[in-house]
C-alpha cells in the first residue's frame, strides 16, 4: 500500500471520528424521544465512507442508503443542517421533511439516498450517465449494502453501466444481514466478486476495515474507472455495531452473538485510523485537540437543532412540483 | 382546408414535439426499448437517432425499473430524458422508480433538485391486445403526488402538450392511445405549446357535459353526432392533463348543462370518473338534474377474444344510453348505427 501523507491520514480520521462522535450524540439524545425519524446506524462503517470519499472530489456525487449518515457527514462535513433534520426543524437539510432515512445535499455533491433498498442505485447510474455526456470529469459513488444484490434493479443498473461505460463506483457496504436475515438464508450462489467480474467492470475487494487501506483502494478504483472507462465495483465487509434501527446493540435477541462484535471491536475504524495517525508521528495532544474540536462542533450543532424552530404549518404543501417563481 | 392548416397524424405530431424540442434544447435525450429499430415507437421517433447520435438518442436493456431510475438521474443531474414505453403495461415494472423515488425526490430535497423528466407510455388496445398489452392506469399515476399526467387526444395537443412536458421541470407522463396515432389534424409547424393543467372544451353544448379522456373522445364525438339527430346538443370537455387536473373548465360546463357524464378510459373503480364525479358533486351539488354517471372499462382483465373485447370497452352507444338516461329520453333505436368500427381498420399485430 502506498504511504499516506499525514495529511490525508488526518482528514480519514476526522471524517471518521465526526461520524462516530454525531453518532454518539444521536444515541445519547434518542431516548429523550427529541428525534422521532427511524435511525440506522452507521456505527462499525466508519472506515468504508471515510476511505472512499476522501479518494473522491468535492465536485463528485454520492448516493447511498437510509444507513447515510456517515456517508453524509464523510462527503459533506456539515453538521448543523445535520442535525436540525434529525430534530425535524425547518433548518433542516429538507426543512424536516425527510429524516434520518433521506438525506440529500445536492451542493456538496450527495445527491440523495434511499430507503428502500437499491432504489438510489439507478438513478446514481443516470447522474453517471449524464456526467459522462457532460465530459465533466465527475465521478458518481453509489454506496449500498449487501442485500441490495438481491434486488432486480441492482442487476439492472450494473449491466446498463457496463454496457455504456458508465464513471461510477458500485460501493457494496457488506455487514452480512438484510434486517437480521443471514446471507446463509438469502444467497444462491458462492461469490459475488466472481459474477460482477465476468461484467465489463473493474472489481476490488477489501477484506479491511483501516480507512487508509480503505482510501487507497478507492484511488486505484477511480484511476481503472477513468483509464478502463469501466465502472468499478467495490466490496468491503464490515460489522453493524447496533441493531438495524435504532441506537441500541441487539446482542440479546439471538441472531448474533456478542463474541462477534468483540472480534470487530478490535479492528474497530475509528481506533485503527487514531493508531494509524499516532504511528506517523502525531501527537497524542495534537489528535485528542482533533478531537475535541469535533466534538465541540457536534454540540454546537445540536445546541442548535434543539433551539431551532419546527417549519411552519403550510410547508406541508411546499417542493411538490418545481414552479417559476 | 382552411389556408395556414396542415393536416398530420397524431404519431407525427409527437414526432414532430420531439425533433424540434430536441433542436432547441441539447440537453433533451429519447431513450427506451426499440426507439432506434425500425418500428421507431410506431414512427414517433424516426430519423432522430441519424439526426442527434446515439448519446442523445438510444435503445436500452428491458430494465424498465432501472431505466426509470436512470432517467430522474440525468434530469438531476442537468438533462431532459425522454423514456418511450410501447406499452403502459410495462411501465408498471416501474412503479418503484416512479412512486418511490421520481415523484418525491423534489420534496425531499428540501427543493434543491429538479426533475424535468418525460416519461411517454402507450395504451394498447384491439387485435388481441388483452390481458397485458391494454392498460391505460391515469388514474393510478395521478394518485401519486409528485407526478404529473397527461392524456393528448388530437394531433394537435399531442405536439403541444408534448412540447410543454419536456419544457416542464417536473416529471410528466404521456398516455398516448395506440389508436389516436393514426388520426389526423390541424397542427401547426411551427413550434408551440399547450400548457399542462387546461382542460379543452372540443365541442361546444348545452344539454349535457361529457368529460372524456384519451379514446373516449372519439367515441363522444360519434355520440354527440347520432344525439344531434334528435336535437340533443352535447358538450365534450377534454381535461387533457389528468394531474393537475383543471377543474374550473369542467365545473362551469356541468353549470350550464346540469348533466354530467365522465367516460374514462380506463377501470373506473377507485378511478379518475370518481375523481371527476366527487369534484363535479360537491361544486355543482344544487344545479345537477341528474346524478354523475360514468362509464369505463368493465370491471375485468381486457379478454383477448373479440366478442368479449366489445364486452369490455364502452364505446358511443354506451355514451347515448347513459344522455338518454340522464335527460330522462326514451332510447333511440340504434340498430343502424356503426359501433366498434375502428376495430375492423387496426390490424394489429400491435
Amino acid at each position: 500500500m502506498a504511504q499516506v501523507s499525514k495529511k490525508v491520514a488526518a482528514e480519514l480520521y476526522q471524517k471518521a471520528y465526526l461520524i462516530r462522535s454525531a453518532e454518539r450524540k444521536i444515541c445519547d439524545n434518542y431516548p429523550k424521544d427529541v428525534m422521532q425519524s427511524p435511525m440506522h446506524m452507521s456505527m462499525g462503517e466508519e472506515g468504508i465512507v471515510a476511505g472512499v470519499c476522501q479518494a473522491l472530489k468535492k465536485k463528485d456525487q454520492v448516493f447511498g442508503t437510509y444507513r447515510s449518515h456517515g456517508l453524509y457527514l464523510a462527503k459533506t462535513g456539515e453538521t448543523d443542517d445535520f442535525f436540525a433534520e434529525m430534530y425535524g426543524k425547518v433548518s433542516g437539510i429538507a426543512n424536516g421533511k425527510a429524516g434520518s432515512m433521506f438525506l440529500s445535499r445536492p451542493a456538496a455533491g450527495l445527491i440523495s439516498v434511499s430507503a428502500v433498498v437499491t432504489t438510489a442505485i439507478p438513478v446514481a447510474v443516470g447522474a453517471a450517465y449524464a456526467n459522462k455526456l457532460k465530459r465533466n470529469g465527475k465521478i458518481t459513488a453509489v454506496f449500498f449494502g449487501d442485500g441490495a444484490l438481491e434486488e432486480g434493479a441492482f442487476w439492472e443498473s450494473l449491466n446498463f453501466a457496463c454496457l455504456k461505460q458508465v464513471p461510477i463506483l458500485f460501493v457494496c457496504e457488506d455487514n452480512g444481514f438484510a434486517i437480521q436475515t443471514p446471507l446463509r438464508a438469502r444467497r444462491g450462489y458462492a461469490s459475488i466478486i466472481d459474477i460482477v467480474s465476468r461484467f465489463k467492470s473493474n472489481v476490488f475487494q477489501g477484506e479491511t476495515t483501516n480507512p487508509e487501506v480503505i482510501y487507497g483502494t478507492a484511488l486505484k478504483a477511480i484511476a481503472a474507472v477513468k483509464k478502463t472507462r469501466k465502472p468499478a465495483f467495490l466490496r468491503f465487509k464490515y460489522y453493524r455495531y447496533l441493531e438495524h434501527v435504532g441506537v441500541r446493540d441487539d446482542f440479546a435477541v439471538g441472531y448474533r452473538p456478542r463474541n462477534e462484535f468483540k472480534k470487530w471491536e478490535k479492528i474497530d475504524p475509528v481506533k485503527v485510523m487514531r493508531k494509524n495517525l499516532l504511528r506517523k508521528g502525531m501527537t497524542e495532544k495534537t489528535v485528542v485537540g482533533m478531537e475535541k474540536a469535533i466534538e465541540k462542533k457536534v454540540e454546537r450543532s445540536v445546541a442548535r437543532a434543539e433551539k431551532a424552530p419546527f417549519p411552519p404549518r403550510s410547508d406541508l404543501y411546499k417542493d411538490i412540483f418545481y414552479e417559476k417563481k | 382546408m382552411k389556408r395556414n392548416e396542415r393536416f398530420i397524424s397524431y404519431k407525427d405530431a409527437l414526432r414532430e414535439a420531439l425533433l424540434q424540442e430536441m433542436e432547441r434544447d441539447r440537453r433533451v435525450f429519447v431513450y427506451g426499448l426499440g426507439v432506434p429499430d425500425n418500428n421507431a415507437v410506431f414512427g414517433t421517433t424516426r430519423g432522430l437517432k441519424e439526426r442527434f447520435g446515439p448519446e442523445r438518442v438510444f435503445d436500452t436493456p428491458l430494465s424498465e425499473d432501472a431505466m426509470t431510475g436512470i432517467g430522474l438521474g440525468a434530469a438531476i443531474n442537468g438533462l431532459k430524458p425522454v423514456h418511450h414505453h410501447i406499452r403502459v403495461d410495462f411501465l408498471l415494472l416501474a412503479f418503484n422508480q416512479l412512486a418511490n423515488m421520481v415523484s418525491i425526490l423534489r420534496y425531499g430535497s428540501g427543493g434543491k433538485v429538479t426533475i424535468p423528466f418525460v416519461i411517454r407510455a402507450i395504451i394498447g388496445r384491439g387485435w388481441g391486445q388483452g390481458l397485458q398489452h391494454s392498460k391505460s392506469m391515469q388514474s393510478v399515476f395521478a394518485h401519486i403526488p409528485g407526478l404529473k399526467v397527461i392524456m393528448p387526444s388530437t394531433p394537435h395537443d399531442a405536439k403541444g402538450l408534448l412540447t410543454a412536458a419536456i419544457r416542464d421541470e417536473n416529471p410528466v407522463i404521456c398516455l398516448e392511445h395506440r389508436w389516436l396515432y393514426d388520426q389526423e389534424g390541424n397542427v401547426p409547424l411551427k413550434q408551440f405549446t399547450v400548457p399542462l393543467g387546461k382542460s379543452k372544451v372540443l365541442r361546444r353544448g348545452n344539454d349535457v357535459t361529457v368529460v372524456a379522456t384519451s379514446w373516449m373522445n372519439i367515441e363522444a364525438r360519434h355520440a354527440s353526432e347520432i344525439l344531434k339527430k334528435r336535437g340533443v346538443s352535447v358538450e365534450i370537455v377534454d381535461p387533457r392533463t389528468i394531474q393537475p387536473l383543471d377543474e374550473a373548465t369542467i365545473i362551469r360546463s356541468v353549470k350550464k348543462t346540469s348533466h354530467c357524464i365522465v367516460a374514462d378510459n380506463d377501470w373506473l373503480n377507485c378511478g379518475f370518473s370518481a375523481e371527476v364525479a366527487a369534484r363535479v358533486s360537491r361544486e355543482c351539488f344544487g344545479e345537477l338534474k341528474s346524478p354523475v354517471e360514468r362509464i369505463g372499462f368493465a370491471p375485468t382483465p381486457c379478454p383477448m377474444t373479440r366478442v368479449l373485447e366489445d364486452e369490455f370497452y364502452p364505446n358511443a352507444g354506451d355514451i347515448v344510453r347513459a344522455i338518454e338516461k340522464a335527460l330522462k329520453l326514451k332510447p333511440m333505436d340504434l340498430s343502424k348505427e356503426r359501433f366498434y368500427s375502428h376495430e375492423n381498420r387496426f390490424k394489429g399485430p400491435f
